[in-house]
């Protein structure tokens, strides 16, 4: 095959890939209650929390922000890295293998398809939940602001394909593993309040998460007299960190994937059901 | 390797080794595949056939680029699957029976365009060849459906559209009609040989442990049992080799089990038993014809009636009693040899 039908194939796969997440998230309404009314009752039980204890407006910024951002940590978590478990049991994997194409076009298909579709629900949850419960955001900076954004996005979902070629091996672990990994990142990533009440310590292991990094720097691009004397390293900083986790994050995905594609032929886990 | 060959294996072996966690800290080592040698030459159909367990499978992953050998060697289009798998996938399509593919929420047309993208296929082209093909096998009506809402038999013509939708060099059609109605069976079945015949330079591998299918289709068969060739020809040949000797069927009544009495009497060379309601049908293979007076007198001793017998030709689940030893339904042994 010429370079130019390799990637021909490349961006066609990817395309391939992300239009059942595209299409799916119009064809399967319920979502609309399930992922975004359901994460709104937890963003809410966490605005009554603040309200209570009267802290100052912005903390409910800081909720409803991390619970849009949640929506990504959970895409990731269940349709990026335990996802090649769910297509080894419908039989789809072994036909993305068979296929003269790229497995890092697949899982790029998937992120984007994930992204899309993840996106129209954390703009449902920012916009019901900012217009609910009167969030005082001041955009400072757009441009910067939407650089952390996508960032954060890329290295996220980078950390998916990585996860999900590591999942390759796995068979009904993958769904042990993501449930296991699900609220403990809640926790350490500060979805509901500054990462920095944790310690700076944890602060700074919860960092190797881009969410982590992305939530700080976002909460002080949106509420930064707040965050002055909340935030854990500057957005600055948290930007070039990010930028850095998205490119490893990619060349391990691409890594990892070609080891144990290569290890799972060998143990003939490739097609193995129900394991 | 010929460039007129498009598959070849060498010695090719396969052991799983069970993890030692799941074997309670014990491996275990299956052989499922022990020494298989065969060539396909391009533009021929050619079947392997055994029983469930008999190594089709993994003969098909190995050569799929989905599992690598122990040991052997497997080429597809003169290319070592072992150590350029990604060359091999420019050169293959597969279809598996009972393939759950796709996805639910995706219509037909839709899931057959997405796995086009994933060969490099051009929008309108692939819908073009998605809409001939759909026609082909009777599902263009079906076009616009979701695959969840598909029955079994249309869920695998679509999968039999996908395999051949990018006309692939060489086909691995795994079991293709397991499960499906007569009718379906038959269609997939006049569906790949028209393909053939309209692809001459086209090969096609298919595992099977339908007889007939085999038998309709291939060219030639490889007959595979315990991860071994057993015999390997043409299906007219494989007959033909078996008849010098008489193969007959026998009904028998009164009886549960037949094969203590039938294994006692000297010269019946296989033989294989299917138990019904009313009666259980042995087929036997004999040296020669004296033997049967010996066996209606073992089965009338024993307390069997016997309520039919049929003098056949040799079809090619004879060839497998005979090569094999045991019918397909006894895969532990239920004949003599």
């Amino acid at each position: 095959m010429s370079g130019r039908s390799t990637w021909t194939t490349f961006w066609r796969t990817v395309c391939g890939r992300a239009y059942p997440r595209v299409i799916g998230a119009q064809r399967e309404r319920s979502w609309v209650f399930f992922e975004i009314l359901l994460p709104l009752l937890q963003v809410t039980a966490y605005v009554f929390i603040y309200r209570a204890i009267q802290a100052p407006p912005e903390f409910l910024g800081f909720v409803v922000l991390g619970g849009a951002m949640s929506a990504y940590w959970l895409n990731v978590l269940w349709s990026m890295a335990s996802q090649l478990y769910w297509e080894k049991e419908t039989g789809n994997l072994e036909l993305y293998i068979v296929a003269p194409t790229s497995r890092m076009a697949i899982l790029l298909g998937m992120a984007l398809g994930g992204m899309f579709q993840t996106t129209l629900r954390a703009v449902a949850i920012i916009t019901i939940g900012s217009l609910l419960f009167r969030v005082p955001m001041t955009v400072t900076n757009v441009p910067v602001l939407l650089g952390v954004f996508l960032t954060t996005l890329v290295a996220l979902y980078g950390l998916g394909m990585m996860l999900s070629s590591l999942f390759l091996l796995f068979g009904r672990e993958a769904w042990h593993f993501s449930n296991l990994l699900q609220e403990p990142v809640s926790l350490v990533s500060g979805f509901y309040f500054p990462v920095r009440a944790l310690g700076q310590v944890i602060a700074a292991a919860a960092s190797a998460l881009p969410i982590t990094l992305g939530l700080d720097a976002m909460r002080q691009l949106l509420f930064p007299s707040m965050m002055e004397n909340l935030r854990f390293l500057s957005a600055d900083v948290e930007l070039g960190i990010l930028a850095g986790s998205a490119v490893l994050f990619l060349v391990l995905a691409h890594r990892a994937l070609a080891h144990f594609e290569k290890l799972a032929r060998r143990e003939g886990r490739l097609t193995v059901r129900g394991q | 390797m010929s460039s007129e060959l498009a598959i070849r294996t060498e010695d090719l072996r396969r052991v799983f080794r069970t993890r030692k966690r799941e074997a309670k800290k014990q491996k275990r080592e299956v052989v499922a595949l022990d020494g298989i040698a065969f060539e396909v030459p391009r533009g021929e159909l050619f079947g392997v056939l055994g029983p469930n367990g008999a190594g089709k499978t993994t003969t098909i992953k190995i050569l799929a680029t989905l599992l690598t050998p122990t040991s052997g060697h497997a080429w597809v289009a003169g290319i070592d699957v072992a150590t350029d798998p990604k060359a091999v996938r420019h050169h293959i399509g597969m279809v598996s029976g009972g393939e759950t593919s796709g996805y639910g929420l995706l219509t037909v047309e839709e899931n057959l365009w997405m796995f086009s993208q994933f060969y490099g296929m051009e929008t309108r082209a692939a819908r073009a060849r998605i809409r001939e093909l759909l026609a082909v096998v009777g599902l263009s009506d079906r076009a616009k459906t979701k695959i969840y809402h598909l029955s079994t038999g249309m869920r695998q013509k679509m999968n039999f559209v996908r395999g051949f939708l990018t006309e692939p060099e060489i086909l691995f059609l795994d079991e293709p009609t397991l499960g499906l109605d007569v009718q379906t069976a038959r269609t997939l079945r006049g569906f790949v040989s028209n393909w053939l015949r309209e692809h001459p330079d086209r090969t096609i591998l298919l595992t099977t442990h339908a007889m007939h299918e085999a038998d309709e289709l291939c060219e030639r068969v490889a007959i595979i049992d315990r991860g071994r060739i057993l015999a390997c020809g043409a299906p007219s040949n494989l007959k033909r080799d078996l008849k010098h000797e008489d193969v007959v069927r026998l009904r028998i009544g009164g009886l549960e089990d037949v094969r203590p009495i039938v294994a006692t009497v000297p010269s019946v060379s296989r033989f294989s038993q299917t138990a019904h309601d009313d009666c259980v049908e042995v087929d036997v293979i004999l040296a020669n014809d004296a033997v049967l007076t010996g066996l209606l007198a073992a089965v009338e001793a024993g307390g069997g009636t016997l309520l039919s017998l049929e003098k056949r030709a040799p079809t090619l689940e004879d060839v497998f009693l005979d090569v094999v030893g045991h019918g397909f339904e006894e895969p532990n042994g239920g004949g003599a040899s």
